[in-house]
């Protein structure tokens, strides 16, 4: 039993108003003081908040940050996405684990020091990186990984680790990070100054309705990935009944190879949070949550602070802009590494204390998401949009960009090209021109929209970047010669294995199937035959999963596949004896073997 | 009082009330749409997806998904037919089902899936998982290998014992049923005579001291099909 544990739970529950619903709150605050989330500590939040112990190991098991199992006060996650390891995280991962004499997964003899990967981190621009604690360190080599661990053992905190700060707000004094925003090219929207206020003051001397109508009129649709049109969103919430109404950002980006809602929180927060206020005003709700993933926790207390800022000048609180009646606020919900939360409906199970499941459809989120009422969920470059429409005019934004996908983009570039970084550019570019503005003309892959997305090769390098061809949450990885696109497939794989949720059953078998299926492909020891098995199991997942997440899990065999084929063709082998290559008689007798301490005389 | 809805179901018409799901307008016809974790005294949970069907050519599960007007839903479909045998091979491989001697043999859902789908051998590889039992309960047994997280137990005991004994934990392929105690079932107030414990569609959750009482034969699923209570509404 750790010392004062009943005690600290227990303010800490209190401190919450032991409202169940904030039970994220609740078991990140243990994790913190205790590096763990103990059985015991369970049983007392479940006593504070009268719900039951199982409900809180859900919980505690549901995400990668928390944890039952006592972990070391420092914890190092080196992430391990493919951009990542395409940089070297893998001799990364090697130092910290030689220095600290710990493998992955384990924690120093002295209950110090916990080594982790971790999937995307949202710093593919600055790779490899790691997160110490909270603390972000970019651009690391094997020897600097060293130097650290070093440190770290001799008990220097990890945010003395924070040498040589980034640019802008990176530098702020509440920010203190080394992260840079490598901001390449701005545009009209989002990258441009936004004066304080001004669209919001522009929205409340409107009608509700009229503030939808001009959202409508821009075309704005979603930025997050799916695309859906955020006016006619805006208007299904406002329409529905409910007591209350939400405003939701979804700042959780996980996908790996996208970091540009990261630049956004530091670089343009306030217009962010003027869209969400404006999107307040328009659907008529009280209450906006900011859903920051735990990765950008570092953002944390800047956030706070733009928050109170706004405040202070009536552009949140009571009677904003002097509008009688027009009251919204905006608190900031930590998330604590689950991919699967970026998904609306699983995101407002996480808002709600709950395990990150995705929730069944219908009802939607604008008739019933959070607490059950009328919600809006929405990207935090979305709501850039939203802003800039209100102070530019839906019509100049709608000219802009391509019919079916106005104004312009944020993308996130990284992998194999001479400038990795953030992008904004109109829809309706050329994937090529994108290729040449980033300095990668000799990309043999491109992968659009994350894994989820599709792979693509230089056949497909003069489609464009829109909704209705090339889409893209902003995610795009570039691969260059050399560069093996089973490889790459099969760390996606491994990514959606590791963050399914586990509810639906293709989803959580399938993928673990379509891995195996792939990797046999890459050892040789496939047949033609196993083609069609990835090709038919894929669909099945995509078919026939819950969620987004597993609708698109599938994508990196069934792109490869339909896009690279003659990769997996080159790999393919023949039986000649007839027995399936992927039978080894000798491993499959060497248990039975071991037990009769011989070897089989067949065999 | 309400207008009722009519759809159709492969080229039949088919009525619902509004607020209906598919899966229960269908049941009401006669037309039998397979599924798993869905049960008649539980809401909807939509998580082994054997129930999907394409609704105007977009794939649903008919359990979650309500009944509208002028919809075409397709079930009993060759493609569909052999995306539900893939789904219930996969919850073969992923667990260890030992069927000749499991005591839910012919009154088991998953094993009459399997028949009725023509499942013999499944076409994926095993997984060979190594799960717990918990047999700490005198009269309740846990068998996590033979588990397909259908989440009826979760439900029943939330919702028709008011218990809260059962909950996931974990996620991904790592997801598995808890207990609401440090370890055991025997340390919660888990009783025989919930309606959790009958209500298992596979043999992760039985009673102790009745396996085997009903002999080959005369089980469930010996002489017709799985879903033929359903079918037998036809026209009724």
């Amino acid at each position: 039993m750790i010392d004062n544990l009943e005690a600290t739970v227990k303010s800490i529950c209190q401190e919450c108003g032991n409202d169940r619903g904030r039970m994220m709150d609740i078991v990140r605050a243990v994790q913190q003081q205790f590096a763990c989330v103990p059985g015991e500590a369970m049983d007392i939040i479940a006593r504070e908040v009268k719900t039951h112990r199982v409900e809180v190991a859900g919980v505690v098991s549901f995400y990668a940050f928390l944890s039952s199992r006592q972990k070391g006060k420092v914890i190092i996650r080196v992430c391990n996405d493919i951009i990542d390891m395409m940089n070297g995280a893998d001799r990364v991962i090697a130092a910290f684990s030689e220095e600290l004499g710990i493998a992955v997964g384990e924690t120093t003899a002295d209950g110090k020091i916990t080594l982790e990967t971790t999937p995307c981190i949202g710093m593919c621009d600055q790779a490899p990186a790691a997160m110490i604690n909270d603390v972000i360190i970019t651009y690391l080599s094997s020897d600097q990984a060293r130097e650290i661990a070093s440190k770290l053992k001799k008990d220097i905190e990890p945010q003395k680790l924070v040498q040589k700060l980034g640019d802008g707000n990176n530098a702020h004094e509440l920010v203190q990070t080394v992260v840079h925003n490598n901001i390449r090219k701005k545009g009209p929207v989002v990258f441009a100054e936004l004066p304080q206020g001004m669209a919001l003051k522009r929205a409340v001397a409107m009608h509700p309705a009229e503030v939808i109508r001009d959202v409508k009129t821009a075309r704005l649709r979603g930025r997050g990935g799916a695309g859906f049109p955020t006016g006619m969103k805006w208007e299904f919430t406002r329409g529905a009944n409910g007591p209350e109404r939400f405003v939701i950002c979804n700042a959780d980006e996980g996908e790996p190879g996208t970091f540009k809602d990261r630049v956004i929180l530091t670089e343009y927060p306030d217009m962010l949070f003027e869209g969400m206020a404006i999107a307040g005003y328009a659907i008529g709700a009280e209450t906006g949550i900011l859903y920051l993933r735990a990765e950008y926790a570092y953002l944390r207390a800047f956030m706070e602070d733009v928050l109170q800022k706004r405040r202070d000048k009536n552009l949140l609180g009571n009677n904003i802009c002097g509008k009688d009646g027009f009251n919204f606020d905006i608190r900031i919900q930590m998330g604590a590494g689950a991919y699967i939360c970026g998904e609306e409906t699983a995101l407002i199970s996480s808002c709600e204390g709950l395990r990150g499941d995705p929730k069944n459809r219908p009802p939607f989120p604008a008739q019933k998401g959070y607490k059950a009422s009328p919600t809006t969920v929405n990207n935090v470059e979305t709501f850039c949009c939203v802003a800039r429409i209100l102070d530019k005019g839906p019509g100049w934004f709608a000219e802009m960009g391509s019919t079916g996908s106005s104004g312009t983009k944020l993308l996130s570039i990284s992998g194999d090209c001479k400038r990795p970084g953030v992008y904004e550019v109109p829809f309706g570019i050329k994937l090529r021109e994108v290729l040449e503005m980033v300095g990668a003309k000799d990309a043999i892959a491109v992968q659009m929209g994350g894994p989820s997305g599709q792979m693509v090769g230089p056949t497909d390098y003069d489609r464009t970047i829109c909704y209705d061809d090339l889409a893209t949450g902003g995610s795009v990885m570039v691969f260059g010669p050399g560069r093996d696109v089973l490889e790459v497939a099969d760390k996606f794989m491994d990514f959606f294995v590791e963050e399914s949720c586990g509810y639906c059953t293709p989803c959580r078998v399938g993928n673990v199937l379509l891995q195996q299926g792939l990797q046999k492909v890459m050892v040789g020891k496939a047949e033609a035959a196993d083609l069609d098995y990835l090709q038919e199991l894929g669909e099945t997942i995509k078919t026939t999963s819950r969620c987004g997440l597993g609708q698109t899990s599938a994508n990196p065999v069934l792109s490869t596949l339909k896009n690279f084929r003659s990769v997996y063709e080159s790999k393919l082998q023949t039986s000649t004896d007839g027995m399936k290559l992927s039978f080894d008689i000798k491993a499959a007798v060497s248990q039975a073997a071991g037990l009769a301490e011989r070897d089989s005389v067949h065999f | 009082m309400s207008d009722k809805i009519t759809f159709m179901i492969d080229g039949v018409e088919v009525q619902a009330q509004p607020g209906q799901t598919i899966m229960v307008a269908a049941d009401a016809a006669g037309i039998y749409i397979p599924r798993l974790c869905a049960h008649k005294d539980l809401a909807p949970f939509g998580s082994c997806r054997v129930c999907t069907v394409l609704v105007n050519g977009r794939p649903q599960s008919a359990c979650t998904q309500p009944a509208a007007e002028g919809i075409m839903v397709e079930n009993n479909t060759k493609k569909m037919t052999k995306m539900r045998a893939n789904l219930i091979e996969m919850l073969l491989v992923e667990g260890n089902h030992y069927c000749p001697y499991c005591e839910k043999s012919g009154n088991c859902e998953l094993q009459a899936l399997a028949y009725r789908f023509g499942v013999m051998v499944p076409k994926y590889p095993f997984m060979f998982p190594n799960r717990d039992v918990d047999a700490s309960h005198p009269d309740i047994l846990i068998d996590r290998n033979r588990c397909v997280l259908c989440a009826r137990c979760v439900r029943a005991s939330r919702d028709l014992d008011g218990k809260n004994v059962f909950q996931f934990v974990g996620r991904g392929p790592e997801k598995r049923v808890e207990v609401n105690a440090n370890a055991r079932l025997a340390d919660t107030n888990a009783d025989v005579t919930d309606k959790a414990v009958d209500i298992c569609p596979v043999g992760a959750l039985l009673r102790k001291r009745v396996g085997f009482e009903v002999p080959i034969g005369k089980r469930l699923y010996d002489s017709k099909p799985i879903g033929s209570d359903i079918e037998a509404q036809k026209g009724a």
